[in-house]
């Protein structure tokens, strides 16, 4: 069966604003239930939304980064149903007049690089959270504290053509905002949601059916979305070979992801619940966009993750692994580029300590890489150490460990602990001999040719001077010492 | 000196400001006047309820003046109508579903002049959410008309211009969406000010029709109005349809004689479907404006036929959203014997509304409804834009548009509480004024032969207000105090 997979992504991102959308209490995650709501963001009678400007400029930032036009003019709708976590029994959202519009995102997968088109971000608020007691009492809570959560949510065209398009495509705006800074986009905490329309058009009898829409809800991290549309195309597959129905006949449908049975479970149909009776807000004035704030917002856009790759690959000479890894975060990116800053030497051994030792204490610690508590110029303080021949290699994963466990500054640690390396060529000399003289057998094994034996006497020096000999040198000595035995 | 309880609130402002009166004695007055009126056999029910701590506001308001602190409003007594939030008191809006709601912020404008020295008295009676023509739907009964009891005060806000014609208080705020202060003001023979959409803040008002709500002002003198307004004004950072206004130094209003004023008097509202009694009144109205000389002419406005017609979706509308909110789950009246979410809000919402209630929110739904948005809502929002291009284009000729208040006198209670339509028609001079976002104050012009007030609006482009007031104060001393 010839077939194409159709996938067009709404995803949701919370603003990273110090207020919420309408009401200026205070933006933040979790709280204890209902102490984060005012008369406005608890839907009290008689309260009005006034528009938090901060919203206006994040949603700009996040449009221009997705390359999206900003209109002149934008308002807000209200996007009405019941619902108890909703506590206005309307959503403030924008219906027909979105504040970014026409935008797109290149994403790169195995198939190569391709062009996603974004349809609209809009600006709405996010509503509250209903929990039901599982204790049988068949109570109900409802927490007020996530309402007027300022969220965009942006909508592709249905250009996605696979499942690891799709994923590619979230990863990808995952990235710009945050780079952006316009959202922490931690699936975990919930922002970043993604929903997913799909369905596919089915090549029979020269012919091209499209089966019923179902929009997947509930993926509530990369994997499910993965394995919720990899399930779907399936299950669409199998249903369409069992029983044809199309798009035409059956419209669309919500299914939700269920991570336990790594299943997708049918949950309404759409146009049952389509009706929402969205009319302007009429608490809200329009917002007129002036040029300059767009022109602003676009000159103070930060590099985005895909120039900054580009740009360590090029110009800093990283490969292209390193670029990669480098700029998973904007806060490891921007501990690197810290790190760089001012630095005169090869930025790619900067690179390597990072993602190898500092990644290595941050891993296990499991922190951000922005909660580490030593300072980047720090890094680049022990890197020099290192090419001035102050101490060795070794030495450096010694001082480091210091630095990690009792902090500090690096030249501090070497100077304090007498960790200086040894560039005296009589003292090194006097060591290799004495090492020379305690393995006569390796001196022997060097001379029958046996290459290896040298190293095994290298090893032998460093461990005499403490690791302190300077590892080039004491090489050339061991060498010149043992050829002119 | 008069009885207190005769007092206008400016007149009230000199006596306590020279010392002849406490701010007891006059909160003390006023609660005679509401308890004996208590005792009548019908009484008037202006007030839900009259509030128990006004007396120790009014105390400690006297010791503020004795300590030479008194502000802009000190120890005047204000009535508040029963959907303008007052931090710790009930607010009801008539309504069984906020049957026990008690604010926890105050309003914006209660806010404002409660710092210059304002007592809340009470609050008043109204038609439920402020839908209603004849404040009779509401779950307090009916309020009564001071000039005929058994005629409606007009609505919605009924309960606040009966108060104050029935000299229970002195002045009164009430709301307005489509005419529910200035109905009521030309029914009681008092003024009713509409200020322009934006004049007053609306936050802690609770909302009916967003686009067009507005706090009003109810007085036996335009100078209360004009004294209220410069204390209650101004940007409002709670809302952001409030504008920036300044009207400082208006109290006291400098009359303003109407001599070179340009009267528009449109022929909608002089034909068919308007008691003649009041025609008769709105002649003499604008002979005597003549006589002052101004220039009156008849215009035509054939889009004011459409108005009552597009209020009675837009306020629907925009009511169908604002109510939602009211499902008793988070306060408000909620059936505990429900047995799902669903089941609970049909419960809770089914008997906690009153059925006008119920109607506008179906009219509302519908309206809004995809299939039927383009043909009601999406075409009413376009008539009010020309509307509004066309009452701007009558102001390019003319400085004031002047009207009856009301197609007809004060109805018995009752007459009409079965025919909606009927009730609806009682509004169709006054709704033009909120859907153009523009000021009304509604002059009581005399009675018909039978006793019964007749009130004459005088309509001003945006944010004229105080024009208004004082083109106003000039006929009231004139004319006005004569009655
Ligand atoms: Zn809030």
């Amino acid at each position: 069966m010839k077939y194409d997979v159709i996938i067009g992504c709404e995803v949701h991102v919370q603003l990273l604003t110090n207020t919420k959308a309408f009401c200026s209490c205070e933006n933040r995650f979790g709280g204890k239930p209902n102490s984060r709501i005012c008369p406005v963001c608890s839907g009290l009678p008689g309260a009005l939304p006034v528009t938090n400007q901060s919203i206006i400029e994040y949603a700009i930032r996040a449009g221009l980064a997705i390359h999206c036009r900003i209109p002149e003019i934008t308002k807000f709708d209200r996007k009405n149903y019941i619902y108890p976590d909703l506590p206005k029994g309307y959503q403030i959202s924008q219906f027909d007049m979105p504040i970014c519009e026409h935008g797109y995102l290149d994403v790169t997968t195995s198939q190569g690089t391709k062009r996603i088109r974004i349809l609209r971000a809009h600006l709405e608020e996010d509503a509250g959270k209903n929990t039901h007691s599982e204790d049988g009492s068949g109570l109900s809570f409802v927490d007020l504290n996530r309402c007027g959560t300022p969220l965009l949510e942006i909508v592709s065209e249905p250009d996605i053509r696979s499942p690891e398009e799709a994923v590619a495509y979230v990863q990808g705006l995952k990235e710009i905002m945050e780079f952006t800074g316009v959202s922490d986009c931690n699936m975990e905490e919930g922002s970043l949601r993604c929903d997913a329309n799909i369905n596919l058009w089915i090549y029979e009898d020269d012919r091209k059916y499209a089966t019923p829409i179902v929009e997947l809800k509930n993926m509530n991290s990369f994997k499910s979305i993965r394995s919720a549309l990899d399930y779907e195309v399936i299950r669409q597959k199998e249903e369409w070979e069992e029983k044809h129905i199309t798009l035409d006949q059956k419209g669309k449908l919500t299914r939700g992801w269920h991570d336990k049975s790594g299943t997708t479970v049918l949950q309404r149909h759409k146009e049952e619940a389509a009706e929402y009776r969205y009319f302007p807000e009429p608490d809200l004035r329009p917002i007129k966009i002036p040029k300059e704030l767009i022109e602003s917002i676009g000159r103070n856009l930060p590099e985005l993750p895909e120039q900054k790759r580009k740009r360590y690959r090029e110009t800093l000479g990283l490969s292209v692994e390193n670029a990669e890894k480098l700029t998973s975060s904007p806060e490891l990116a921007s501990y690197f580029e810290k790190a760089i800053d001012g630095y005169g030497g090869d930025v790619k051994k900067i690179a390597n300590w990072i993602l190898t030792e500092v990644m290595a204490v941050v891993n296990d610690k499991k922190i951000n890489i922005k909660d580490f508590a030593i300072e980047a110029t720090k890094v680049q303080a022990l890197i020099k150490l290192l090419d001035n021949d102050v101490i060795s290699g070794k030495i450096a994963k010694t001082v480091f460990t210091e630095m990690v466990e009792k902090g500090g500054d690096p030249d501090q640690i070497v100077k304090n602990s007498g960790l200086v390396q040894v560039t005296d060529q009589g003292e090194i000399e006097n060591v290799i001999d004495q090492v020379l003289k305690d393995n006569p057998k390796s001196v022997e094994d060097y001379k029958a040719g046996k290459a290896q034996a040298q190293g095994f006497l290298m090893g032998q020096v460093m461990k005499l001077s403490k690791g302190k000999a300077n590892p080039k040198m004491a090489s050339q000595l061991l060498k010149q010492k043992l050829d002119a035995l | 000196m008069a009885n207190i309880t005769d007092l206008s609130l400016s007149q009230i402002k000199k006596e306590l400001d020279g010392n002849k009166l406490s701010g007891k004695e006059v909160v003390l007055a006023f609660k005679q006047a509401y308890e004996a009126d208590q005792a009548h056999k019908t009484p008037l029910n202006g007030y839900i309820e009259f509030f128990d701590d006004a007396e120790k506001l009014a105390e400690a308001s006297d010791a503020r003046r004795k300590n030479n602190e008194a502000r802009g409003l000190e120890g005047l007594p204000l009535a508040i109508k029963d959907n303008i939030l007052i931090q710790g008191k009930i607010a009801t809006c008539g309504s069984s579903i906020l049957k026990d709601f008690r604010a926890p912020y105050s309003s914006t404008v209660v806010e404002r002049l409660k710092n210059q020295g304002i007592i809340p008295v009470g609050r008043t009676n109204m038609d439920e959410f402020g839908m209603g023509s004849s404040c009779e739907y509401s779950i307090y009964g009916p309020t009564r008309n001071p000039m005929d009891r058994n005629k409606t005060p007009g609505g919605s806000s009924g309960g606040s211009a009966s108060v104050v014609a029935g000299k229970q208080a002195p002045a009164a705020l009430g709301t307005e969406t489509g005419g529910s202060v200035r109905l009521p003001a030309a029914f009681c023979g008092i003024y009713g000010l509409k200020p322009s959409y934006g004049t007053l803040s609306r936050y802690g008002v609770v909302a009916y029709g967003s686009s067009l709500d507005q706090i009003g002002i109810l007085s036996r003198d335009p100078d209360d109005m004009a004294l209220l307004l410069e204390h209650g004004v101004g940007t409002d950072p709670h809302d952001e349809t409030s504008a920036a206004l300044d009207f400082s130094g208006v109290y006291p209003l400098k009359p303003k004689n109407p001599k070179g004023l340009k009267i528009a008097l449109p022929e909608e509202f002089m034909g068919e479907g308007i008691d003649e009694v009041i025609k008769n009144k709105v002649t003499a109205f604008a002979s005597w404006f003549e006589k002052q000389g101004a220039t009156v002419e008849s215009i035509k406005l054939p889009i004011l036929k459409s108005t009552v017609a597009i209020y009675y979706i837009i306020a629907p509308a925009e009511a169908s959203s604002n109510l939602t909110r009211y499902d008793g789950i988070r306060y408000g009246f909620r059936d505990e014997k429900a047995s799902s979410l669903e089941d609970l809000y049909i419960k809770s919402r089914s008997q906690g509304f009153g059925d006008e209630v119920k109607r506008r929110i179906f009219i509302g739904n519908y309206v809004l409804s995809s299939g039927y948005y383009d043909a009601y809502y999406k075409k009413a929002m376009q008539v009010r834009s020309i509307l509004k291009q066309e009452i701007a284009k009558v102001y390019e000729n003319y400085d004031l548009i002047l009207s009856p208040t009301s197609p007809c006198l004060p109805f018995n209670l009752g007459a009409k509480l079965d025919d909606p339509l009927a009730m609806y028609l009682t509004d169709i001079c006054t709704t033009f004024v909120n859907l153009a976002q523009i000021p009304s104050l509604s002059v009581p012009c005399g009675t018909s032969e039978e006793g019964l007030p007749i009130g004459i609006q005088l309509i001003g482009k945006q944010f004229s207000e105080i024009n208004l007031l004082s083109i106003a104060k000039t006929w009231h001393q004139e004319e006005g105090l004569k009655q």
